[in-house]
């Protein structure tokens, strides 16, 4: 039993940096190269976790030196490993992005602490292996997320930022609920200690049901699941760009994964009634978001809608928690995170460039810029899933593992929506790209050297990670095995013993 | 003790849903407060109402009580205090920028003059 500070960093260099931030007062430069530098630090720190943990196996820090159902334990298997590198890549290269497009307004009333603050939440609520503790990094990634939903003080942010915090004070009342519940069920709140003494009981507990269903109102609300996306397409609509970079890339996302551990560790038990649930509340998710991405020609809408579709293939593959099923929602969850960041980047180059958020008044913009014109088809396709980019990996083994299970309707559902992904996309860029040219003289001098690199970077970083899919397998194997196997990510409680 | 707290909780919780279904701002972050309370009692109750025991797991103490529940809601109660305060300021700001603090009027796509 050691403590090892590794583990820590995703969670201290965040939290440390916003604090320096706030102590060298209101200087945007100063906070510009503070942010970057740790953002830097966030990617190194989390490339040599994803080596430790993989030459090493699950890595825990028990905080304190408390040992481990007693104390609050740090776990960091490999999927977590994975999800904190990708939040630190988004991390950077959004910061990097914000430098031209949040205004010196912002920076100078703290926006990069926020940032910082959030994203200390945010790998918290990856690592923690204490359901109590994920409960208090959601609260500070929830409340770094209230202050950036709103900064700026414009209409539309006050309104909508007002829906979003009501809508998510009310699912964390829930989420303390649920684990009062839980609590008084099993007696113990480390994740594994729990998952351990429910598989040692023998009869059957209609109440952890109950239990399921509270936790899936709490985290399909954070993560927009049909019926409780509603908040979604208004609240992410009001903030400036990269704000909502951060919230569709990574908020969503930390709800999804939250699905996944409670309901791979926690609800096995009757997995005819919770996890049925979940596969048909995810199918109507997918339509829902694809009868939205379908309605809009508004750039920002399309794109929002997009993000629920993805929430819903997620959660079939994590439904079905198989080994192809878990393996498909590992990779669709990574290669979700890094090309939502790529599209909402790109596109909110040109709502700077244009002004317009209505693709229908766009038009022949390739002659203007030809590599962001080719760079947004790209991510198009990919976010698709056409082969070889990175999204048709995650649905391969999605797709795969609904047949192997007689889901066909599922399989089905996911299929089509990669069309309707794949049109609802693709005409954004054949009307923003092609057709008739719009005035050109209408279009905003902008600074744009250092968007265009955070945007190309990261749709970079996605064609690679689709062409490195059969390189990075072991690793995303191994992150599949601690949902698919509980045992293996609660084996650690035995060691200690 | 423990049915009288339940009720209690869910007495709370039912009037925190009629105070949140009002269209005034006001109104429903009161409404968030209370039912914070009344999770809060509820989690309370989960770690058993028990008077007069030591919160202490010794081999000669049998009947001992559970103190996390409290070190728990401690934590619940702080964070839903700085919920309410900024809840509160926001509510402020935004009855000065939109002019109303009638939800039913908070809807739409406003834009800044």
């Amino acid at each position: 039993m050691t403590t090892n500070i590794l583990p820590l960093l995703p969670i201290m260099i965040p939290f440390f940096s916003g604090i320096i931030m706030l102590f060298v007062g209101k200087r945007p430069i100063a906070h510009r190269v503070i942010a970057a530098i740790s953002g830097l630090l966030l990617i190194f720190s989390a490339l040599w976790l994803i080596i430790e943990v993989y030459q090493n196996g699950t890595m825990v820090t028990f905080l304190g030196n408390w040992a481990a159902p007693f104390g609050i334990s740090l776990v960091i298997d490999m999927a977590a490993a994975l999800l904190v590198t990708t939040t630190a890549i988004i991390t950077f290269f959004t910061i990097i992005y914000s430098f031209q497009t949040i205004g010196i307004e912002r920076e100078n009333y703290y926006y990069y602490v926020m940032i910082m603050f959030m994203i200390t939440g945010i790998n918290g609520a990856f690592s923690t292996g204490d359901i109590f503790n994920m409960f208090v990094f959601f609260e500070v990634f929830l409340l770094a997320s209230y202050v950036l939903i709103t900064l700026g003080g414009t209409k539309i942010q006050l309104q909508e930022g007002f829906k979003y915090i009501v809508v998510n004070i009310i699912s964390s009342n829930f989420f303390v609920l649920g684990l009062a519940y839980l609590y008084s069920v099993t007696g113990s709140l480390n994740m594994a200690d729990i998952s351990n003494k429910l598989a040692g009981f023998d009869g059957s507990f209609s109440i952890m049901s109950l239990v399921a269903v509270v936790f899936l109102f709490v985290f399909a609300t954070k993560a927009g699941v049909f019926p409780l996306y509603f908040w979604l397409p208004g609240s992410y609509y009001a903030p400036p760009m990269p704000v909502l970079i951060l919230f569709g890339a990574l908020l969503t996302k930390v709800g999804v994964y939250a699905i996944a551990r409670t309901y791979s560790l926690f609800f096995m038990d009757n997995t005819a009634f919770t996890h049925q649930m979940l596969l048909f509340l995810a199918l109507i998710t997918i339509v829902m978001g694809c009868i939205g991405a379908l309605s809009f020609s508004d750039m920002k809408k399309v794109i929002i809608y997009n993000i629920i579709i993805a929430v819903g293939i997620i959660l079939v593959g994590i439904a079905m928690m198989d080994e192809s099923g878990m393996l498909g929602a590992m990779y669709y969850l990574i290669h979700d995170m890094i090309i939502k960041a790529a599209l909402f980047m790109l596109v909110g180059f040109l709502i700077y460039r244009t002004g317009q958020t209505n693709a229908d008044r766009l038009g022949g913009l390739i002659k203007e810029h030809p590599v962001v014109g080719w760079m947004f088809f790209l991510a198009a396709l990919a976010l698709a899933g056409v082969p070889p980019l990175s999204g048709f990996y995650g649905k391969l083994f999605i797709v795969q593992s609904t047949f192997e299970n007689g889901q066909y309707v599922a399989g089905i559902i996911v299929l089509a929506s990669s069309l309707v992904v794949l049109y609802s996309v693709v005409s954004l860029f054949i009307k923003a790209f092609w057709g008739e040219d719009m005035d050109f003289t209408t279009l905003r001098p902008v600074k744009s050297d250092k968007i265009l690199f955070a945007s190309i970077a990261m749709v970079i970083v996605s064609i690679a990670f689709g062409l490195a899919a059969d390189v990075l397998y072991p690793l995303f194997e191994m992150a599949a095995q601690s949902f698919y196997d509980p045992s293996s990510y609660s084996e650690y409680i035995t060691e200690v013993e | 003790m423990e049915i009288i707290t339940i009720v209690l909780a869910g007495i709370l919780i039912g009037s925190a849903v009629y105070l949140m279904l009002s269209k005034s701002v006001i109104r429903i972050i009161i409404g968030t407060a209370v039912m914070s309370h009344g999770v809060h009692l509820m989690f309370l109750t989960m770690g058993q109402l028990k008077r007069g025991n030591i919160p202490v797991l010794d081999d000669d103490v049998s009947n001992y009580a559970d103190p996390l529940p409290q070190a728990l809601i401690l934590t619940a109660i702080v964070i839903a205090f700085a919920l309410t305060a900024y809840t509160l300021v926001l509510a402020l700001r935004s009855y000065r920028e939109l002019g109303t603090d009638n939800v039913e009027e908070m809807k739409g796509v406003p834009h800044d003059d």
